[in-house]
């Protein structure tokens, strides 16, 4: 199910600490992107990382194009991510994903939810063309129908999100272990939504089984 | 809100936003009067102070209110200073404007309670319409001390820092921040709070050789203000004004920086595997020149790392003259003046200066993803406005004044109801402008949401009225402060006793004046249609709730 070369083999069973690692997480405003930023915060805090991430509100959240940064590390400096310098990239949406090219290098891994939101008066690029793009251009990418899955399975695709950053730690995409990740989502989401949240990070430890 | 930023845990490290750190270091600091006006990136500092205060965490010793607009917030933040009370006033670059009419004679009368002014700043105006603020210009109009933190542990140090200073000075201290800085996230050291469980009662004693600024005394209360700014700097100068970093390191380069800069200049050396002498300037004013002075004198080139106007580069360059200093001073030659400050800038710039190669690019394929504005909710009650407007108003007649909040997103190339945009209050002033000037010949809807009325746009109501002229005013009556997060207002929802706009609006001598629900189409529209023919001012109150706007 997945290419070998992008899974982070070493980091799977010895998870040495790493120098730093840049995430850049895109969508749409009022996909939950702070709340992803949150999860992988406090995750990579509660192993003992420095942390710093960088986020927008108000208008910029109004359906607009969001980037939040997350990085985390030995020492952490800036809160922004500078061109070039993201390890991954987690696309909410695919159209977003193809923005955050301003952030990979040649080695950036992509993760992104099989889904396009369509651009109010703009052709948006169909999920074909996109699909072309990822598998000829970006050889590191893997595409998840993260939406489609949840919908099936949980009846809802707002935990989307939830779901690929489950998915990225479970198969290394983030050198953080899955227990700091399920801790750190118990602590950010309201107590009331984290049974649907415990679903779908166990959910996400199934994807590619069977 | 974060969980732990009540935390009684002193010495246990939080994740918090920058906001929230600056909103714990008052906490710590035993803040007892707080007042803003939302406006984004400082929209959290009201925030979180309103939930804590709606909530069983409520703390006795604190007074919080959103005040109807910032000079407001301003005039409160001064009584209550003057009547003891510690207090903070919050707001973004553009309400400091607003408020800048009630910040000056305070900083001249000083304070009584200490009062830290909290203001944050949008480089790229990310959440911003109106223009790219340097707010820091206001030390040198006011003579304000300025703190420019750099990360979220500074936002709470400074804050705690600054109403120190202005303890002991009786001054009110500035802290200023950007959107990176403000909206940071990172682990923060808490401290001890310094909330108490019984009610802050405050007392105005009177002294008028203090409080009323009636020259010619003004004038001797700003001679009082530049003595207290000169022993600031002496603090300044001693410890707290600046951080050196890596000051023993031999080097040919040095680097002057504040704010985020300071993390992109500690990046940059990070990736160019550099360890160079940094002097950071914690008070941009009054500024530690001494210091600057000192660290010119060891370098052959200084490179200054500041975002925006070059106000630290112009100063240093002054400093380096008045002390004969050949240090060369490089900033602004390498590095932007519009729009945020990046890492990737910084790294270039310092391997220009030290004459290294570098070279880090992105994947950049031949695809163009089209733009994706920000747009209204779907289900926004302003659709139905919108719908209304354009089937009786012809974009070809008739002028549409915007203004800032939701609606600003009129201009959407989707909607096209936006012929100018200004700020707060400005529709109404500005298409009254408009229609003196043109003879009254242009028809003209002005749009105006339902908190910036009761922010700007009444006093301007008021003027079309008394000198004649006879836009069409369409309030927007969401009944909340939508863009902003959904803060309360003097007719919102969540007000204990909401006002009605339309007697106000009556009440300032308006004849033309209906409330309507816009998903009453043809009222809306043929309203729309009469009320553009008047010969008076005319208003429309649209009042139908954000979808969000929940009792609160």
């Amino acid at each position: 199910m997945w290419p070998s070369s992008l899974v982070y083999s070493p980091l799977k069973n010895n998870m040495t600490k790493i120098d730093q690692f840049n995430i850049v997480i895109k969508g749409v405003g009022g996909q939950g992107l702070i709340t992803l930023l949150q999860v992988i915060a406090e995750a990579a805090f509660s192993e003992g990382y420095e942390v710093k991430t960088s986020e927008l509100h108000g208008l910029s959240q109004r359906g607009g194009s969001v980037d939040v940064h997350v990085r985390f590390g030995k020492k952490i400096y800036s809160p922004l991510i500078g061109r070039g310098k993201a390890d991954l990239i987690l696309g909410l949406e695919m159209q977003e994903a193809l923005r955050g090219l301003y952030f990979a290098n040649s080695k950036t891994k992509f993760l992104i939810n099989k889904q396009i939101m369509p651009i109010p008066m703009a052709k948006s690029t169909s999920e074909q063309e996109m699909m072309n793009i990822f598998s000829k251009s970006l050889k590191n990418t893997v595409v998840v129908p993260a939406a489609e899955i949840c919908q099936k399975n949980l009846g809802t695709s707002v935990v989307s999100g939830i779901y690929l950053v489950s998915l990225a730690v479970f198969q290394g995409f983030i050198p953080l272990k899955p227990a700091s990740v399920i801790a750190a989502i118990k602590k950010v989401i309201a107590p009331k939504y984290f049974d649907l949240n415990k679903k779908t990070f166990d959910l996400a430890e199934q994807y590619g089984k069977k | 809100m974060t969980k732990e930023l009540l935390s009684s845990d002193s010495g246990k490290k939080a994740i918090l936003l920058g906001n929230e750190a600056a909103i714990r270091g008052a906490l710590e600091a035993g803040v007892q009067f707080v007042s803003t006006y939302p406006g984004t990136p400082a929209s959290e500092i009201g925030n979180i102070f309103y939930e804590i205060q709606s909530s069983e965490d409520k703390i006795p010793s604190l007074y919080f209110e959103y005040s109807t607009n910032e000079k407001v917030a301003m005039d409160a933040a001064v009584g209550a200073s003057y009547s003891g009370l510690k207090t903070m006033v919050a707001m973004k670059n553009f309400g400091l404007n607003v408020a800048s009419d009630a910040l000056l004679p305070f900083v001249y009368t000083g304070t009584v309670g200490p009062t830290v002014v909290f203001i944050a700043d949008d480089p790229s105006c990310y959440s911003s319409a109106q223009a790219e603020e340097n707010t820091r210009a206001f030390a040198y109009l006011s003579h304000i001390p300025v703190l420019e933190p750099a990360d979220a542990q500074e936002c709470k140090d400074f804050v705690k820092l600054a109403f120190q200073i202005s303890e002991k000075y009786h001054v009110p201290v500035m802290v200023r921040t950007t959107t990176r800085v403000s909206h940071q996230k990172m682990p923060v050291v808490l401290g001890k709070l310094a909330t108490s469980n019984s009610a802050s009662v405050g007392k105005f004693i009177k002294d008028t050789h203090r409080f009323v600024t009636m020259p010619p005394r003004v004038l001797e209360m700003k001679d009082e203000l530049l003595a207290k700014i000169d022993k600031i700097q002496v603090l300044g100068e001693a410890k707290q004004g600046f951080t050196l970093f890596n000051a023993a390191k031999k080097s040919a380069v040095g680097i002057i920086t504040s704010g985020i800069s300071h993390l992109y200049a500690m990046e940059a050396m990070q990736e160019l595997k550099v360890s160079l002498p940094v002097l950071k300037i914690n008070f941009f004013h009054p500024l530690p020149e001494k210091k600057i002075r000192e660290f010119l004198k060891k370098y052959k080139k200084v490179l200054i790392v500041e975002e925006l106007e070059p106000y630290i580069e112009k100063e240093v360059s002054r400093i380096a003259k008045d002390a004969n200093c050949k240090a060369e001073i490089l900033g602004k030659k390498l590095l932007p003046t519009t729009g945020e400050m990046k890492p990737e800038f910084v790294v270039e710039a310092l391997a220009k200066v030290l004459n290294k190669k570098y070279s880090r690019q992105n994947i950049s394929l031949n695809i163009v993803v089209p733009q994706r504005p920000p747009i209204l909710c779907p289900g926004c009650p302003y659709w139905s406005v919108i719908a209304a407007v354009k089937s009786v108003a012809d974009p070809k007649e008739v002028v549409f004044g915007g203004e800032i909040g939701c609606y600003m997103l009129f201009g959407h190339a989707a909607i096209g109801l936006q012929d100018y945009l200004s700020c707060m209050g400005s529709s109404v002033g500005i298409g009254h402008g408009i229609k003196k000037a043109t003879g009254g010949r242009q028809k003209l809807i002005a749009f105006v949401g339902d908190s910036s009325f009761f922010h700007a746009g009444m006093p301007a109501l008021v003027n079309a009225v008394f000198n004649k002229s006879n836009p069409l005013i369409i309030i927007l009556n969401n009944e909340t402060t939508a863009m902003t997060g959904h803060q309360p207002h003097p007719a919102s929802v969540n007000a204990t006793q909401p006002l009605d706009i339309e007697t106000i609006v009556r009440a300032c001598g308006v004849k033309y004046v209906k409330t309507i629900d816009p998903k009453n189409r043809q009222e809306f529209t043929q309203t729309v249609k009469d009320f553009l023919a008047k010969d008076e001012v005319s208003v429309i109150v649209a009042k139908q709730p954000c979808l969000f706007a929940v009792k609160k």
